[in-house]
């Protein structure tokens, strides 16, 4: 945790912290509490001088340093954390109820318990879980199998579909996590098909089977920050231009637009950027005459290309 | 916040939790350093804020008399037992679990409190770190509207907006008594009483148009018995089904729509195809679903289904090059 807490809840946690961890290293301490070495120093000169009413040397926290480390020895009555907050319960309860709910996952026992006894925890101030709820496909098929994988340390053989192209394909793949984004599972993984980091929706996954062979993927593979969304187009990718009038409006909000123009007419001008344009020809198709590609022109040309296949198949059956 | 204030601050909360009996305010200023010096008038200003600010902290301040006090003055103490937090022990898988789930919120306010959340949980001893690992869940919340209509849900109070939709080209008024938020495939969405229309509505936090304000008092939203939230979301995403279709696709393609189909039976008018049975409600969502495979997918029946496919393929053969049309 990096995140600085305000002063008087940090002290008010800090206090049954300590008295909790008798010798607990400063190192330690400051890293739980988010915060410098040199800060939780000053957090503790203020303590000393805090204590219950008259304030003589009997009545204040007392708090012992030996080397690296920190021994509360008096709370003055602090001695336990503050209840949690309606806001920090339902932060709680509802993250464990989502994963709790996720089908196919094999934590789901364990959250199911910490969900109870947060709750239980929680008291009145988990009222306020029941008004959120998060949603997360599961997929009981498929992902036990990568949690084994993973768990394991094994190579796993995938039929995967690729839905930009309309291909199944074979592949075998050393698994490096499992990741549950936008409510739905993906599996990322080295792919030794292509020799690079690949992204597998699990709903999409035809077969998997856990191989008898150790998973060994390259080190040192840097961890994708998850934080900006799962697909993450490079600045290399292909750039498309797409109007949309009103009836495809909704895939600006929708795809990763790289940028959003109001052209005034009623019509939006997005740019994106993609590895792979198949799944953007397939959505001009779908879109008819509410949408219109009007860069690269090569996309553009194979649309009304395909567009006109399509057709002679209609006039043909 | 000053050192000076977090330290009169942290000895009113040592003082009032010490206290069994209540304590007026002459006797809180004559126990918290701090608030000796200064007006009468001063010390009541500042002791006014000082409450204030632990009751935003969830510090629960009693107010009451005491039976023996010579007059019926107001005092203050905090009932250890509303105070702290219970005891419980977590086994290690569990506080795993927990550690895990505490990586699900990506964004503020809910970020935030499950870090507070969790320093309380060390705090009484229970061994919780929020540290990846296999299992990457993440749940972001990046809807300028999300708080302002998480914080309503909770406090039960009725809002108003302006919301956009794709009928209509300029965002209209809404004004709503929300039952809850729903995140669903990645999207947030408001699920309440639409007080305009009279009936239930689903809105997507990302189609709220500038601020989300307050249209009435916290605490009245009534959520009727039974409401199943997540399934008010789910229905406005799906469809049900009230017709069939049939569609001839090509060997080895369209396997979204394999995957879809209610049955799959030999083609007997095409060497190799296969036609699929497909349930559908409204022709235009099923034409969403099979133009995209262009000549590998042909709707077969009904003819509705089939005019609004070819439709569709006649205006994208037409577009000029670069000019919308």
């Amino acid at each position: 945790m990096t995140r600085e807490t305000a002063e008087l809840p940090r002290l008010l946690a800090l206090v049954p912290y300590l008295l909790a961890r008798p010798g607990v290293p400063f190192a330690e301490a400051a890293a739980v509490f988010g915060v410098s070495v040199e800060r939780l120093r000053k957090d503790l000169d203020l303590l000393w001088v805090c204590g219950l009413p008259g304030h003589g040397p009997g009545d204040l926290i007392d708090i012992a340093f030996e080397g690296d480390t920190i021994t509360l020895f008096e709370p003055a009555g602090v001695t336990r954390p503050l209840r949690l907050t309606s806001d920090e319960a339902l932060a709680l309860v509802v993250a464990l109820r989502a994963l709790a709910e996720t089908p196919g996952l094999e934590e789901r026992d364990a959250l199911d318990r910490a969900l109870v006894k947060v709750e239980g925890v929680a008291g009145a101030a988990a009222e306020a879980a029941k008004r959120v709820e998060v949603a997360v496909e599961g997929e009981e098929r498929v992902l036990p199998v990568v949690e084994q994988a993973l768990r394991e340390g094994r190579r796993l053989h995938l039929r995967y579909h690729v839905p930009g192209r309309d291909e199944t394909t074979e592949r075998d793949v050393d698994p490096l996590r499992l990741a549950l984004v936008d409510g739905r599972p993906y599996l990322e993984a080295w792919c030794r098909r292509a020799e690079g980091v690949r992204t597998f929706r699990l709903d999409r996954v035809a077969a998997v089977e856990v191989l008898d062979l150790p998973a060994e993927p390259p080190p040192g593979l840097p961890e994708r920050d998850l934080s900006q969304g799962l697909f993450q187009p490079s600045p290399t990718d292909e750039l498309v231009v797409l109007a949309l009038r009103p009836g495809a409006h909704w895939v600006a909000d929708h795809y990763p637009a790289e940028q959003v123009d109001d052209a005034g007419d009623g019509t939006l001008v997005v740019r994106l950027r993609t590895p792979d344009t198949g799944w953007v020809c397939r959505l001009a198709l779908r879109l008819g005459d509410s949408a219109t590609v009007l860069a690269p022109e090569g996309l553009a040309t194979a649309v009304r290309a395909q567009a006109r296949r399509a057709l002679e198949a209609y006039a043909g059956s | 916040m000053s050192a000076k204030k977090t330290e009169r601050l942290l000895n009113l909360v040592i003082c009032l939790l010490a206290t069994r009996r209540f304590l007026t305010v002459q006797q809180i200023r004559q126990a918290v350093p701090g608030y000796d010096g200064g007006s009468e008038e001063a010390f009541r200003r500042m002791f006014e804020r000082d409450k204030e600010e632990l009751r935003e902290l969830g510090v629960p301040l009693e107010t009451g008399t005491d039976a023996r006090a010579h007059d019926d003055e107001v005092g203050y103490r905090i009932a250890r037992g509303d105070y702290e937090l219970p005891e419980v022990v977590l086994e290690p898988d569990e506080a795993a679990a927990l550690g895990l789930a505490a990586r699900l919120w990506q964004s503020a306010p809910l970020a935030g409190a499950t870090g507070s959340a969790l320093l309380k949980l060390q705090a009484a001893g229970i061994d919780v770190q929020p540290v990846s690992g296999a299992l990457e869940p993440r749940v972001a919340a990046s809807e300028p509207a999300f708080a302002p209509c998480l914080a309503a849900a909770r406090d039960a109070q009725p809002v108003r907006f302006l919301y956009r939709t794709s009928y209509r080209p300029e965002p209209e008024e809404r004004r709503v008594e929300p039952w809850g938020v729903v995140s669903w495939h990645g999207r947030w969405y408001l699920v309440g009483h639409d007080a305009v229309r009279g009936a239930s509505r689903v809105f997507r936090l990302s189609r709220v148009v500038g601020d989300v304000v307050p249209d009435g008092p916290a605490g009245t939203v009534v959520v009727p018995e039974g409401v199943q939230l997540r399934a008010m979301v789910a229905d406005l995403a799906g469809e049900p089904v009230r017709q069939t279709a049939v569609v001839r696709v090509r060997p080895g393609t369209c396997w979204a729509l394999r995957a879809e189909a209610t049955a799959t039976l030999p083609d007997p008018a095409g060497a190799g195809w296969d036609a699929l049975e497909l349930g559908f409600a409204d022709p235009e969502r099923l034409a969403d679903r099979v133009t995209g495979f262009g000549a590998d997918a042909v709707v077969v029946s009904p003819p509705e289904a089939r005019d609004a496919v070819v439709r569709r393929l006649q205006a994208a053969a037409a577009h000029e090059e670069g000019v919308p049309a």
